[in-house]
């Protein structure tokens, strides 16, 4: 039992940023029915700032844990979330009106490109961030011993993804997202400057996986310039599950994602534990290809 | 019409069947990894530039024929070309197993369930799936080919062999797109609904199209293991067919030059400019986009079909 938990405890954890990552695909997906590939690398480059600008800034040591991690997070969401515009401008902006087929190469790509500039930039080993400043402690929870460093990635990426439930469903900006993307021809009719929703979705998209990329930097403590995509991969199949297109499918499709990997690795078979996403991921889209929450099914397969 | 075309290709093939003459044994190998990737893409192109299917697992199909070929070859002692049609076979049939309940799903949900399934084979392959693949290792000891009575060893010999095969398939394959299965493949992939409304099997030849492009895959993954004597899962890597998946589109889907011409233009040039090895991957990706943003047909795309009025008029199309 101590075991399952523990397993289950990590697993949402992991689910939590698999679902952080998943938001920006399903939101990218959902407004310009396109597949962000180079997505799991802004990821990347969330952990990668993430450890440049804690390193170099030592804010941890100036502010304090919270208040520093608090500031590394913001600074992260930010730049990421430039580079996520830059890239929406740069790479498929201009491919609009074209087939999908260009925009599907485009995005990989961008991918590519952006990949491999981070390991000129830092080398393809993997990379460190220091263990001295992240909090080694343990909480009893009932009994059972967790470390914090887990249960604070829970609670941050719920309350993020409630935080984005809330200003998707509830706001005018949230409103015109969720116009643009069910029919963006109409949207446009009623007032709406797509343009604008779609520079939102890439800046917000970006901004959340970055988050998550910081986050995996902090939990395992070890990045590498290709994690994005094993990770980008899962978040993708996580978006599938939950039904793409559709918010709080991505949200339960990352944490349910996250626990049956870990569950699997720990009784199946850890070697096999990429397997059994991608497994996961196939099986979905033959049963079931509109995924758990999804709607939309009329032009999905 | 165009005169210089019949020209430039009896050229290019002369100056590619004297090279070895020319050329010391390092490029002569980089020759036979162009012909390899040649190999290749064109079964690709059967698949992504002739039906429009977007599989971006090219490099799965390509390890099963190698291990196949590898396995018959060390464990039964069965010379390494007479396994060649039955990896191709291994390969094809694979193919169909795991495309078949796939393979109507719409393009870029094929192409994520073709990277999974790469993935998958190469974790299989890893985790030394049934006892036999060695796991990372991989296997070695794969004997060297024999035609003839010939040995095959030094590049020069692999060079007429891998390019012997290229040949035989360009021949091949300009035939089966003059044929009816070529067009139907093309119809596919302008409108699959009009082709459906024609009268077109869409199930059956998008199958076809991936059982014939892998079971390619499949034979160029025996000559690889012939060539390297080790396999191992890094050979078959996402990477792997992402760069296939490159060579294709880049070259201009549907057309056998194009892809030829990019498989010359992505696998040669790096090794041209090997100072800058580690840049390579970054090049790529940007001139993925710009082509995209450019030139998105391809360098070389396919041009429609032409008819001789004298043929039409003997009835036959």
């Amino acid at each position: 039992m101590e075991e399952f938990l523990q397993q289950l405890t990590n697993g949402l954890a992991v689910g939590g940023i698999y679902a952080l990552i998943a938001l920006g695909y399903t939101m990218v997906y959902g407004v310009l029915k396109l597949i962000n590939f180079a997505h799991g690398d802004l990821f990347t480059y969330g952990a990668y700032l993430g450890l440049t600008l804690l390193t170099s800034l030592a804010l941890t040591d100036r502010l304090g844990f919270a208040l520093g991690v608090l500031v590394l997070v913001l600074m992260v969401m930010g730049l990421v979330a430039v580079l996520g515009a830059i890239l929406e401008r740069v790479a498929y902006r201009p491919l609009r009106e074209s087939p999908r087929l260009s925009a599907v190469v485009s995005a990989l790509g961008a991918s590519i490109f952006l990949q491999n500039a981070l390991m000129l930039l830092y080398g393809a080993r993997f990379q460190v961030y220091p263990d001295h400043i992240l909090p080694t402690a343990t909480l009893n929870v009932f009994g059972l011993y967790l470390p914090l460093m887990r249960v604070l990635i829970v609670l941050a990426s719920v309350a993020m993804m409630i935080a984005l439930y809330l200003f998707i469903q509830k706001t005018r900006i949230g409103a015109a997202i969720r116009a643009a993307a069910i029919d963006q021809g109409a949207a446009r009719l009623m007032g709406i400057d797509v343009n604008r929703v779609i520079l939102l979705v890439f800046l917000m998209g970006p901004a959340l996986g970055g988050v998550a990329g910081l986050m995996v930097g902090l939990y395992y403590g070890q990045i590498n310039f290709t994690m994005g995509w094993v990770y980008g991969m899962k978040a993708f199949t996580a978006a599938i599950l939950g039904g793409i297109g559709n918010i709080p499918g991505a949200m339960v499709g990352g944490l349910l994602l996250g626990v049956i990997e870990a569950l699997g690795a720990a009784y199946i078979s850890i070697a096999w534990k990429d397997a059994i996403a991608f497994l996961v991921l196939i099986l979905i889209l033959i049963v079931r290809p509109t995924g758990l929450l999804g709607e939309r099914v009329a032009d999905k397969i | 019409m165009n005169h210089g075309k019949p020209f430039a290709i009896v050229l290019a093939a002369a100056l590619l069947a004297t090279a070895p003459l020319f050329l010391n044994a390092y490029q002569v190998d980089v020759l036979n990894s162009i012909g390899l990737y040649g190999l290749l893409a064109l079964g690709l192109n059967l698949i992504l530039g002739e039906a429009g299917l977007f599989n971006m697992g090219h490099a799965a199909f390509y390890a099963v024929g190698a291990y196949t070929a590898a396995m018959l070859n060390t464990r039964y002692q069965i010379p390494i070309l007479w396994t060649l049609p039955l990896s191709g076979l291994a390969a094809g049939l694979f193919a169909l197993a795991v495309a078949r309940p796939v393979v109507h799903l719409r393009g870029d949900y094929l192409l994520i369930v073709t990277i999974g399934v790469g993935e998958i084979v190469r974790i299989a392959l890893v985790n030394d799936i049934f006892g036999m693949t060695g796991g990372a290792n991989g296997i070695f000891g794969i004997s060297r080919p024999q035609l003839f009575g010939i040995v095959i060893r030094r590049p020069q010999e692999f060079f007429y062999l891998i390019w012997g095969c290229v040949a035989l398939t360009i021949v091949l394959f300009l035939r089966l797109k003059q044929s009816r299965f070529g067009r139907a493949l093309n119809y596919l992939r302008e409108d699959e609904v009009a082709a459906e409304g024609s009268g077109i099997n869409t199930a059956y030849y998008k199958l076809a199209a991936f059982g014939l492009g892998a079971a390619w895959a499949g034979m160029t993954g025996a000559l690889f293991a012939a060539k390297m004597t080790i396999i191992s899962p890094e050979s078959f890597n996402f990477w792997e067919s992402v760069v296939l998946f490159m060579i294709v589109i880049l070259g201009g889907a549907g057309n056998i030059a194009g892809v030829l011409l990019a498989a010359f233009l992505v696998i040669g040039l790096p090794e041209l400019f090997r100072e800058f090895a580690s840049a390579r991957m970054l090049v790529f990706g940007l001139v993925m986009i710009v082509m995209m943003v450019f030139r998105p047909q391809g360098l070389l795309p396919a041009g429609g079909r032409r008819f001789s009025l004298a043929t039409l008029a003997r009835g036959h199309g």
